[in-house]
């Protein structure tokens, strides 16, 4: 099948499009978007998370005809390589990046959060990211990272 | 044809500063490729067929229909395998592909290559392979008697330790006991295995993966493909975390075969439910312990049997079981000792490296034992640590003195001094800080606070005289106008910062601003693996003792160039050094400029790094100077207990480690932090579910990882006591937060909850009395 949708806000058409592909597999290896991470490819992990016409959800389990029509926002929409998104620039910052793996699932999620509550208190984050696994760091310079996002843009 | 990978590493700083990854930047923006993101156009896609049973001869193999179906370039089998048909870490006894027989559910069997991943697994699907299944060896009880079946040629025990100190009938007036448990965890790194091989016109490979040691993966390699080292090149991708899942071969062979047949770069990439059975995980464990001691609190004696389960192939259990022997006791000084060990070959899925590697397993049982005494003695558990605390001097079982600082006592002192969090408010509940969470399973009623402690350590390096050393190239040069320098190993960057040590290195002992690390490759020298908490110790080493014979070089020809102008006579030059991108004299100031001195001049320099040798353990008594260097840490644990609904939550964990020196102290941080989840992980959650031999959880929906609702904060106290025998003091980092942290979580369970707990992941049934 054909699909088109927009992503990071260009129009994209990707042809042959196998009925059973998933939105991550059309970002990853038909549109070569791999800021989305093929983890878990079950929904448990968080690292491959999307905006989908606004609304946070892992592309592994949206199926890439559901997207026909609609807007996609992935990591590589957030910030650029000339300025990061100040979400970006605090995990940089605070060591929150060890491997990485989780991180563009992690700035997708921690940008949506900020976006409905500017300045959420540690618990709020805790609750915000539960759907977001990290293997490296423990979290704490995750939070950390979070908490000096939401000073700057708040300031 | 090459495909994209992460550019050179910029990183300006010196030893001892918080100097931030110079790949943090792209990897926050998702545009840092990782071995599973690398594509170069034509590629084919790899698939594996995998054996469905433990156990089981293959009668045959027929590949007609998979061969004939639409995008599908090759199906091969283990009679495709042109060089060596067996790797492995120590015994080479895991086929590449299962040749007679299938030892383990999820072992390789055949491969795919074909246009479109999907097409690949339908291919794969279609291989059929007849079976006659076998009961397969489950228990490891069962197999330490020697089965039936007997699974390799040599038995079914890969390895048995025997450690014997001091009296072996010794007497004590309190004696206690216990039997222990510890499941298999998983490393669950989240960058699947994966990786691209891409074929030459001479019939080589080049292989772009992501592992934890490149050398060893290219030697198994060029034994198992049957070509020379040269023509197997590797070439590190991004990596997407390992905690020992990367040490053995995964998808490298296979990969590397379906190109060199195909004539076609191939992509494999894993599955999380192929990722569980595509590396090795840590042993499961079996312990059995007694511990006597005088009624003052000292150790008389400890009497330990460790049984680990190795699975299927031996992968690096003989130096596990090694490692969960001669750190059986714990930090503590103990004269008397009889340990016996042993690692055996089951049907069970295989066990190799996690982090911890060996001294996770015993410090469960250790520790419980120490708190077990305590009880019995009525003393306060920290106490009786700190009385039995191994010091400096101190001889551990397997009669090794060991020197430099020996913090036990300290590192006691110091967790058991910080202040304890508060009790959850009842007027301001907030369900996300109870047991059970947002589930509203309580509001407080039947919740119980424990605190624990334990103590743990291990070896940094490789041990038992296995040669470890590290290589590094540095170049120092003028770029733009600047002295720049280029490092270069094979070291691999996993997530640790070996890119920024490697760097801060460099910039401390060249002076100069602009560093560069370069991507790990086979074109230089083995750096050994990013294992054993050794890579800032090893590799650091190598890059300083490199940047030592540059800096060499450059003072000798800073002497020549001013004794030709006449600005310095003879032996002037004493106190000169290397800073701020220039020679400067012994008060400081400056001399001559970096970037004038060299001009056009390249000074290159490679060196290797050894640290001192040790030796292999004695095989009836289990002394020697196994281990170069040892690492330290205490944990405590406050948790909350739901004791009517066994649910946990873990209010604190506190540590104190002693790292020597902190090359760079925010990674030094993110591995106690995170190396303290993976120890919370195992203690309360993680645990592979294995029944008769099949994996029944291979997923992250129902393997279970600490989240951030899980992890609680962790108040550090790091240590900086300086080793007198390593570069710059330091000492390995990133084992010890997952050795003590679980150890401490279990205890402070049992204190809240009176239940024994003898096993980990403590699960809710172990906790509520439910008879």
């Amino acid at each position: 099948m054909r699909l088109s949708c927009a992503v990071n806000g260009r129009s994209l058409v990707a042809e042959e499009v196998w009925e059973g592909e998933s939105l991550l597999y059309v970002l990853r290896e038909r549109m070569g978007l791999f800021g989305s991470k093929n983890a878990c490819e079950q929904g448990e992990c968080g690292s491959c998370s999307v905006y989908l016409d606004g609304a946070l959800v892992c592309a592994c389990l949206v199926l890439a005809g559901q997207a026909e029509g609609r807007a996609v926002v992935t990591v590589e929409g957030i910030g650029s390589a000339e300025s990061l998104h100040p979400v970006q620039q605090a995990f940089a910052e605070a060591g929150a990046v060890q491997c990485g793996f989780c991180t563009p699932g992690l700035i997708v999620a921690t940008h949506d959060l900020l976006s409905r509550v500017p300045d959420p208190t540690t618990i709020q984050i805790r609750e915000a990211l539960a759907g977001n696994i990290c293997r490296c760091t423990g979290y704490a310079k995750i939070i950390e990272a979070v908490h000096v996002a939401a000073a700057r843009m708040t300031r | 044809m090459r495909p994209r990978l992460a550019p050179p590493s910029a990183v300006s700083g010196r030893v001892g500063q918080a100097v931030r990854r110079p790949d943090a930047a792209i990897k926050t923006r998702g545009d840092f490729p990782y071995s599973s993101d690398l594509q170069v156009e034509g590629m084919l896609w790899g698939a594996t067929v995998r054996s469905p049973h433990p156990y089981a001869r293959i009668i045959s193999i027929d590949a007609t229909e998979a061969r004939s179906m639409p995008g599908v370039h090759a199906v091969l089998t283990h009679k495709d395998v042109p060089g060596r048909k067996v790797y492995g870490l120590e015994i080479p006894d895991q086929p590449v592909l299962a040749m007679d027989v299938a030892r383990y559910w999820g072992e390789a069997v055949a491969l795919v290559a074909a246009d479109h991943p999907e097409q690949a697994r339908r291919a794969a699907h279609a291989v059929r392979v007849e079976y006659e299944v076998l009961t397969p060896l489950t228990d490891p009880e069962l197999a330490l008697t020697g089965g039936p079946p007997r699974l390799h040629p040599d038995g079914n025990i890969t390895r048995a330790i025997k450690i014997r100190r001091g009296d072996q009938e010794p007497r004590a007036d309190v004696i206690v006991t216990g039997e222990y448990e510890v499941g298999m965890q998983d490393q669950a790194p989240l960058g699947p295995e994966s990786g691209l091989a891409i074929p030459d016109a001479d019939g080589g490979v080049d292989l772009y993966i992501a592992t934890q040691w490149l050398h060893v993966d290219r030697d198994q390699l060029a034994g198992c493909l049957g070509l020379p080292h040269e023509k197997v090149r590797l070439i590190m991708a991004g990596i997407g975390g390992a905690f020992g899942a990367r040490e053995d071969l995964s998808m490298q062979a296979h990969a590397c075969m379906l190109a060199l047949r195909t004539g076609r770069p191939v992509k494999m990439s894993y599955s999380r439910a192929e990722s569980f059975v595509g590396h090795v995980h840590r042993h499961p464990a079996r312990m059995r312990y007694e511990h006597g001691a005088t009624r003052e609190g000292k150790l008389v004696y400890v009497k330990a049997r460790i049984l680990l389960d190795g699975g299927a192939y031996a992968s690096s259990s003989t130096a596990v079981i090694s490692n969960a022997c001669c750190f059986a006791v714990g930090p503590y000084e103990c004269p008397n000792a009889t340990i016996d060990g042993w690692v055996v070959y089951t049907n069970n899925p295989p066990c190799g490296a996690m982090r911890g590697f060996g001294s996770v397993q015993n410090c469960y049982a250790h520790e419980a034992q120490m708190d077990k005494l305590a009880a019995a003695l009525q003393m306060d558990p920290v106490e009786l640590r700190i009385r039995n605390a191994m010091t400096t001097g101190s001889t551990l079982i397997t009669g090794q003195a060991v020197d430099g600082p020996v913090p036990v006592a300290e590192l006691l002192r110091r967790i058991a001094a910080m202040s304890l969090p508060g009790a959850v408010s009842r007027d301001h509940l907030d369900l996300t800080q109870m047991p059970g969470g947002v589930s509203n399973t309580t509001h407080g009623e039947g919740v119980r606070r424990g605190i624990g402690y334990a103590v743990g350590f291990k070896n940094v390096g490789y041990s038992e005289g296995f040669d470890d050393y590290s290589t590094a190239r540095v170049r120092l040069s003028v770029a733009r106008g600047r002295p720049r320098v280029e490092v270069h190993t094979a070291g691999a960057e996993v997530g640790q910062g070996l890119v920024m040590v490697q760097a801060q290195i460099a910039g401390t002992e060249l002076g100069v601003h602009d560093v560069v690390v370069l991507g790990a490759d086979t074109e230089v020298g083995s750096s050994g693996s990013s294992s054993a908490s050794r890579q800032t110790y090893i590799t650091g080493g190598a890059v300083k003792a490199a940047c030592e014979a540059v800096r060499e070089r450059v003072l000798a020809l800073a002497e020549s160039e001013l004794a030709e102008l006449g600005r310095i006579g003879a032996g002037d030059s004493a106190g000169m050094r290397l800073e701020g991108d220039a020679i400067v004299a012994a008060d400081g100031d400056v001399i001559l400029p970096l970037a004038t001195l060299l001009g056009e001049e390249v000074i290159d320099e490679t060196r290797e790094f050894r640290p001192r040798r040790t030796t292999r353990l004695d095989p009836e008594t289990g002394q020697a100077n196994a281990h170069m260097q040892f690492a330290f840490a205490a944990h405590r644990a406050v948790v909350d207990v739901d004791t009517e609904l066994g649910l946990v939550k873990v209010v604190e964990l506190a540590t104190a480690q002693d790292v020597g020196k902190a090359i760079n102290p925010q990674a030094v941080e993110g591995q106690l932090e995170g190396g303290a989840a993976q120890g919370l992980g195992l203690a309360v959650m993680e645990e592979i579910q294995v029944k008769d031999g099949v994996i029944r959880n291979p997923s992250f929906t129902d393997y279970l990882l600490p989240t951030t609702l899980d992890m609680p904060p962790v108040r550090m106290d790091i240590l900086e006591l300086g080793d007198p025998n390593s570069p710059y003091g330091l000492k390995g980092v990133g084992e010890p937060p997952t050795i003590s942290s679980g150890p401490a979580i279990v205890a402070a369970i049992r204190a809240a909850s009176g239940r024994p707990l003898a096993r980990v992941p403590v699960r809710p049934h172990d906790i509520v009395d439910t008879e």
